[in-house]
């Protein structure tokens, strides 16, 4: 196996670990790595498979390799059952939360990287407080505030509620990202005349496009899964999200399994997809120590 | 840059003020309500009552303390299994072989699945009709009809392989972060001094991971401790209560009966654990510390 050619260099970074082995075959290599490289992937990949294969054979039929294939289930759980409204709806709920969330990351970030104030210390410290608050525990008090606001049944209500649990994670790696840029390159700027904000926009946001991406994704990928704020402050049916919409296909007993199938397809695609692309990111920004500040 | 401006406040105005309505108010208005009979459906009975709550609690729940030992079962199991399994994972595809890249994007993709959706998928591939199981029984494995979820002696080894295939990936990610940090010449260093491959990671690899492994292990504990999407879609906390978490209490007491003022007092229980992991957690990272 040639280890040397495997990738276009654009792709990714060079392998930090240079390949040990060099050209002579080892049998040992497969039991180490190929084989349970192989388990695992089926591990993950079988209960993917079997999603798919139930969204796409005919009602009834038990082919392990569905053809002809059918889009009946979409068909039913999109138009008839209304995944189609429930995936507007997460759809705006997580653009909604991206959006703001990184926003206030962002400044927040910023300030956390660049400034020393007077109570930086005990911000911090709440910020990784929360890191053990969950909202299912919080979600008695939580329901009587959006009740008292007029938040409940409204997309609004629940892009505050996913903001408000995911900004804080979001802000703490956003100030490690910010930290890795370079400050002198701000201040030259700024000695050449640039107020801060203009030496912020010119210089050190262009520097942090792969941590926008890597924290607007999280954003949105929290908020499309969120199920527990869906589910208690979202009860009209207008206003369901996906996860909800799941959980009452789940609860049916004797379930149209294709239809679940179905949409659960619906809700895995975008995640997965926007997944795919940032991973690489992800392991990089935590690599570079974005996680210890 | 030392200042004495408005600028830093008012760039972290947004957040402390998200943070004061959504997370400390909350936290107050829990211990509040702990004290009190609050019932949505009964508001002619809401009042101060005073510690009964916590003594109903403490003496009278069997359901209270049947839920803690199974929270307290399912956090070591899960982490540790976790732990174990991601730590493998990250060292398979930290090595250098073909299609590495794909085979991460493939292995971490679980990770960004919600409970909810785990659920719908791992319930297609239990269910007793149509399912994984009755596939292999026709290939002459198992018993046909075999539902893992109804019966109480294969039920929380289910749920439990369900959250890892959810929950491996983030092990994984965070150790490989770390793993990728580890300079090569050390293990140059080892392999001229002769150690093996086993002996490299025991004196290499390991204590390099030591910190991001504490932390790693402790952040997961709390959330699995709090995970209750996957468990309330996948067994309701059944059969018969067997799989019911401290937080899958309360969400219940609060979703379906209402019962704002007891579970307030449950969520107090939940949060003295919490805490006791949290000053954990800051110790272990030793907070502050940083220049």
């Amino acid at each position: 196996m040639t280890q040397t050619l495997t990738r276009p260099a654009t792709v990714s970074p060079p392998p930090p670990v240079p390949p040990r082995r060099k050209k002579h075959r080892d049998p040992g290599r497969y039991l180490r790595l190929h084989l349970p490289l192989l388990l695992y992937l089926l591990f993950t990949l079988i209960p993917f498979y079997w999603m798919l294969v139930f969204a796409l054979r005919p009602a009834g039929e038990t082919a392990l390799v569905p053809w002809p294939i059918t889009f009946e289930h979409f068909d039913t759980v999109w138009n008839g059952i209304g995944f189609g409204l429930f995936f507007q709806n997460s759809l705006i709920i997580a653009l909604g939360t991206l959006v703001v969330v990184t926003v206030f990351a962002l400044m927040g970030g910023y300030a956390l990287a660049r400034f020393r104030f007077r109570g930086q210390r005990v911000f911090l410290l709440a910020l990784l407080c929360t890191q053990f608050i969950p909202g299912a525990m919080l979600l008695i008090p939580l329901f009587v505030i959006f009740k008292s606001a007029g938040l409940l049944n409204s997309l609004t209500g629940l892009v505050i509620a996913d903001t408000a649990f995911q900004l804080p994670l979001a802000l703490i790696l956003m100030s490690g990202f910010v930290r890795n840029v370079p400050v002198e390159l701000e201040e030259a700027a700024m000695v050449d005349g640039c107020s801060r904000l203009r030496a912020f926009f010119a210089v050190t946001l262009p520097q942090l496009r792969p941590a926008l991406v890597a924290v607007g994704s999280f954003a949105f990928i929290g908020a499309w899964n969120n199920f527990l704020f869906a589910l208690m402050f979202a009860s009209k049916q207008d206003k369901f999200t996906l996860p909800v919409g799941l959980s009452y296909a789940l609860g049916e007993f004797n379930t149209d399994f294709g239809a679940l199938a179905a949409g659960g397809v619906v809700a895995a695609v975008p995640v997965v997809l926007v997944f795919a692309v940032v991973q690489r990111f992800l392991v990089q920004g935590l690599s570079a120590g974005a996680v210890k500040g | 840059m030392r200042t004495r401006t408005w600028a830093p406040y008012a760039l972290i105005a947004p957040t402390l003020v998200l943070m004061a309505v959504f997370l400390v108010y909350p936290i107050a208005s829990v211990g509040w309500f702990s004290l009190r009979q609050h019932t949505v459906t009964q508001p002619w009975k809401n009042g101060f009552i005073g510690f009964e709550n916590f003594r109903r609690m403490l003496f009278e729940d069997q359901l209270f303390w049947q839920s803690l030992a199974f929270s307290a079962k399912w956090v070591v199991v899960e982490v540790g299994l976790q732990l174990v399994l991601g730590l493998v994972l990250a060292l398979i595809v930290n090595e250098t072989f073909v299609g590495r890249a794909l085979a991460r994007s493939l292995v971490f993709s679980p990770w960004a699945v919600s409970g909810v959706l785990t659920t719908g998928i791992w319930i297609l591939l239990y269910n007793p009709s149509t399912g994984i199981f009755q596939q292999l029984a026709q290939w002459g494995i198992g018993d046909p009809g075999t539902s893992v979820l109804g019966d109480p002696a294969t039920v929380f080894p289910a749920t439990v392989v369900t959250e890892l295939w959810r929950g491996v990936p983030f092990f994984a990610i965070l150790l490989l972060a770390d793993l990728q940090t580890i300079p090569n010449d050390l293990y140059e260093a080892a392999s001229v001094d002769g150690a093996g491959r086993w002996r490299r990671f025991v004196s290499v690899t390991l204590p390099h991971l030591r910190d991001a492994i504490v932390l790693s292990t402790l952040l997961r504990a709390v959330w699995e401790f709090n995970n209750v999407d996957l468990i309330y879609t996948l067994t309701g906390g059944g059969p018969a209560n067997q799989t019911t978490t401290l937080p899958l209490y309360v969400a219940r007491k609060a979703v379906d009966s209402h019962d704002f003022g007891y579970g307030s007092a449950l969520t107090m229980a939940g949060f003295v654990i919490l805490l006791f992991f949290s000053i954990l957690y800051l110790r272990l990272s030793k907070f502050g510390s940083r220049a």
